[in-house]
């Protein structure tokens, strides 16, 4: 015995539905196939409902009056072939199967992992992300667009927050992940391995990018600077005890090159392909080591600053690098860098220009050296400026001229032109 | 506002549109007495009378012969054809005369021409009662070619196609006519051919389909957001020509783009549909552009399996629509 459905068959083109005007049937009424069993109205036509079986009526599920849909319920009638019932069976049984196997198959099978869509690839270029760490929710573990644009409006929440060093990781991720043929050199038994991160992998990148897109062209001028040297160790103990802190050398000189750069903006810029800006603010990077890392923070409107005011600024970011407290307004607008090599040492160096300044200016150490002035021998405070150019900005003639202006300013900084105030 | 049944909002219009404006006029097979087999001009041979509400022979050239000749001469002729699949003894006069008027006489004359048919199976139609035509006309500038998926949007796209200065063919879904209601202005108001219509928002799939269709992704959808899946719908209301601007900014909206039609796959309306999606939006595809249609068989088969086979349903929508969501 099995209990069928009579549904609201289709009783014209157009018609969906109909109404049940009266039934012919009650529940137990043993009917044949074809009888009668209602009649209905559409707004097409009037007609008899045929049953679609023989056997007992059991259940009336509509009501007269109401309207039904085509293909909806109308009544139960119990039949008496059973034949139909477990082919039912057999083919829900199928059903399972096949979603058992779904779902085993859908757990391991990764292979649409890295089959990117043309959406997916965009995204990922543009927002610097490695493809290799995203975990797909798609089809066989695909990364969809919206697994990128879900990572992306987290990613956003959290650098707001975050320092600089985030975005310097972030891109120098995305430069160790590009695809390389170059054989990597092997480390043998007793060699140290370093893993290269954070500020490491930033250093790595800035490096890399200036040396192969600046074509660099070096210059360097010997300054007499003995005036200089007499004026700064008689005022430093007294400065000292002012003001705190130390008044190096290298603040003249950051005080000197402003003082030129006003004059020479050609050498305040940046190249960008179709046009050579020139920067109006002069902001002065200063190189500034920590252990085993470099920073390059920046003093702001150096041209503005008194010898004190550069001083104090230099002393400030210097203390700040080694507390790990920049900020990224701090390391931000750079506009030419300077670099005290000096203080290693170094009496002529080749500077890597901090990309995208347009140069970058080593003062190296300080040294007493025999000099002849008026054809006579002088002991003389002697420094060797060495300057790095972006040569597609920047030719001899100007760099020439700066570095005369520099010089000239330098050998005039005495007792008497000089108020650190 | 009221709710009316999708044919009542099409008689609605015509009524309307006939009070309105006295050179508006109705002519086809058994449109005056009996008021159409499907009953859309019921009630207009009484108040308008035989002048405008004409009975002609069985012979489709002529309905829309007359009906160029009319236009021409200033009248505004509603055609009603009274099965798509019977619009080919007339396509001649469609596409060589109605559609080229205005370009061959340098606009010195136009056919403000409205021609109104059933389309579409699921109704145990069989061959010649449920076809899908509209790509026969799709690529014959100087024709529109209009299909509403719902009695607000039939009201107001046939009062803007007999109101257009230019032939427009207007295919109603004749399952849509009792199956689908709405609720629809009392009002005046006309909807602009050639704007799709986004009728659900969504972030995750993209549909893109036309009439009865439209009715299934919606149903489809409604479930699927159970399941967190939500699909942004695009009605193209007009097919010819197509709103390249909303169809590419649907498409780019998820990336993820499923086109359903009725008709017969190959050389369908939505072929052109994915290929204006091609062409704009490769960088924000996010899956292939995928295509729900009929079989590339005639047109319908009879048995009802076998027109269950054949025609699209809900069931199918949200099977296509979940398989492009999880990919």
């Amino acid at each position: 015995m099995v209990v069928e459905k009579i549904n609201m068959p289709q009783l014209g083109e157009s018609v969906t539905e109909g109404t049940i005007t009266s039934w012919l049937v009650k529940a137990g009424d043993k009917i044949n196939k074809y009888d009668p069993i209602a009649e209905v109205m559409t707004d097409k036509v009037n007609a008899e409902v045929p049953s679609s079986y023989t056997g007992t009526i059991k259940e009336l599920v509509a009501q007269e009056g109401d309207t039904i849909a085509v293909g909806e319920l109308m009544c139960y009638i119990e039949t008496e072939t059973s034949n139909q019932q477990t082919s039912l069976e057999n083919s829900q049984a199928e059903e399972k199967g096949i979603e058992e196997q779904n779902d085993s198959t859908l757990e391991k099978d990764q292979s649409m992992k890295k089959r990117y869509s043309p959406a997916v690839l965009k995204m990922a270029q543009e927002h610097q992300i490695d493809l290799e760490h995203v975990t797909g929710t798609g089809k066989a573990g695909r990364i969809t667009r919206k697994d990128l644009e879900k990572l992306i409006a987290k990613g956003k929440n959290q650098s707001t927050s975050e320092s600089v060093s985030v975005s310097a990781t972030s891109k120098a991720n995305s430069a160790i992940s590009e695809p390389t043929t170059r054989q990597q050199p092997t480390a043998y038994s007793g060699d140290v391995e370093i893993p290269v991160t954070g500020v490491r992998k930033a250093i790595a990148q800035n490096m890399v990018r200036s040396k192969q897109e600046i074509p660099h062209a070096w210059m360097t001028v010997e300054v007499d600077v003995t005036d200089l040297v007499r004026l700064r160790n008689n005022i430093k103990n007294s400065f000292k005890q002012k003001e705190g802190y130390g008044l190096t050398f290298f603040a003249f000189f950051v005080k000197a090159v402003a003082q030129a750069l006003k004059e020479f903006p050609q050498l305040n810029s940046t190249w960008r392909e179709d046009k050579i800006i020139q920067r109006k603010d002069i902001n002065v990077s200063i190189a500034v080591a920590k252990e085993q890392e470099l920073f390059v923070p920046v003093i702001h409107h150096a041209d503005d600053k008194s010898i004190k005011g550069i001083a104090k600024a230099i002393q400030e970011l210097a203390v700040k690098t080694r507390s790990g407290k920049l900020t990224a307004d701090d390391m931000k607008g750079g506009t030419f860098t300077v670099n005290n090599t000096g203080s290693f040492g170094s009496i002529h160096s080749m500077g890597v220009i901090n990309h995208p300044q347009a140069a970058i200016l080593q003062v190296e150490s300080i040294v007493k050296r025999p000099v002849i002035i008026n054809d006579m021998f002088a002991a003389r405070d002697m420094v060797n400026l060495c300057l790095s150019l972006d040569h597609r900005v920047l030719d001899g003639l100007v760099c020439g001229q700066f570095l005369a202006r520099v010089k000239e300013l330098l050998e005039n900084m005495n007792e008497e032109t000089v108020n650190i105030y | 506002m009221p709710v009316m049944s999708y044919i009542q909002a099409i008689t609605t219009a015509l009524k309307e549109e006939m009070q309105r404006d006295e050179n508006v006029f109705i002519l086809g097979e058994d449109v005056g007495k009996k008021g159409g087999v499907f009953r859309a001009t019921d009630g207009l041979y009484e108040t308008f009378n035989e002048a405008r509400v004409l009975d002609t022979p069985l012979a489709e050239s002529a309905i829309v012969g007359v009906g160029i000749g009319a236009a021409m001469y200033g009248l505004r002729p509603v055609a009603e054809i009274q099965f798509a699949d019977f619009i080919m003894p007339a396509v001649n006069q469609i596409i060589s005369e109605a559609a080229k008027i205005r370009y061959r006489s340098n606009n010195d004359w136009n056919v403000p021409m409205t021609i109104r048919a059933p389309y579409g199976g699921g109704v145990h139609g069989a061959l010649y009662h449920s076809q899908s035509v509209e790509a026969v006309f799709a690529n014959q500038p100087g024709l529109k070619i209009v299909m509403p998926s719902t009695p607000y949007d039939v009201k107001g796209l046939l009062k803007a196609a007999i109101r257009d200065n230019d032939p427009v063919l207007f295919f109603e879904h004749k399952r849509a006519y009792r199956l689908l209601k709405g609720e629809v202005p009392e009002e005046d108001y006309v909807l602009p051919i050639g704007k799709a219509d986004v009728k659900r928002e969504g972030t995750d799939i993209t549909v893109i389909t036309y009439g009865l269709c439209v009715h299934f992704a919606l149903q489809a959808a409604e479930k699927l957001a159970e399941e967190g899946i939500e699909a942004h719908i695009l009605d193209l209301r007009t097919v010819y020509p197509l709103d390249k601007e909303a169809i590419i900014e649907a498409a780019k909206k998820t990336g993820k783009i499923l086109l359903i039609t009725e008709d017969n796959k190959e050389g369908s309306i939505i072929g052109e549909v994915a290929a204006i999606i091609a062409e704009h939006c490769l960088f924000d595809l996010d899956a292939p552009i995928r295509r729900l249609a009929g079989p590339d068989i005639p047109s319908m088969p009879y048995a009802p399996t076998m027109e269950k086979f054949f025609m699209i349903n809900p069931d199918k929508v949200e099977k296509a629509m979940r398989e492009l969501a999880e990919f």
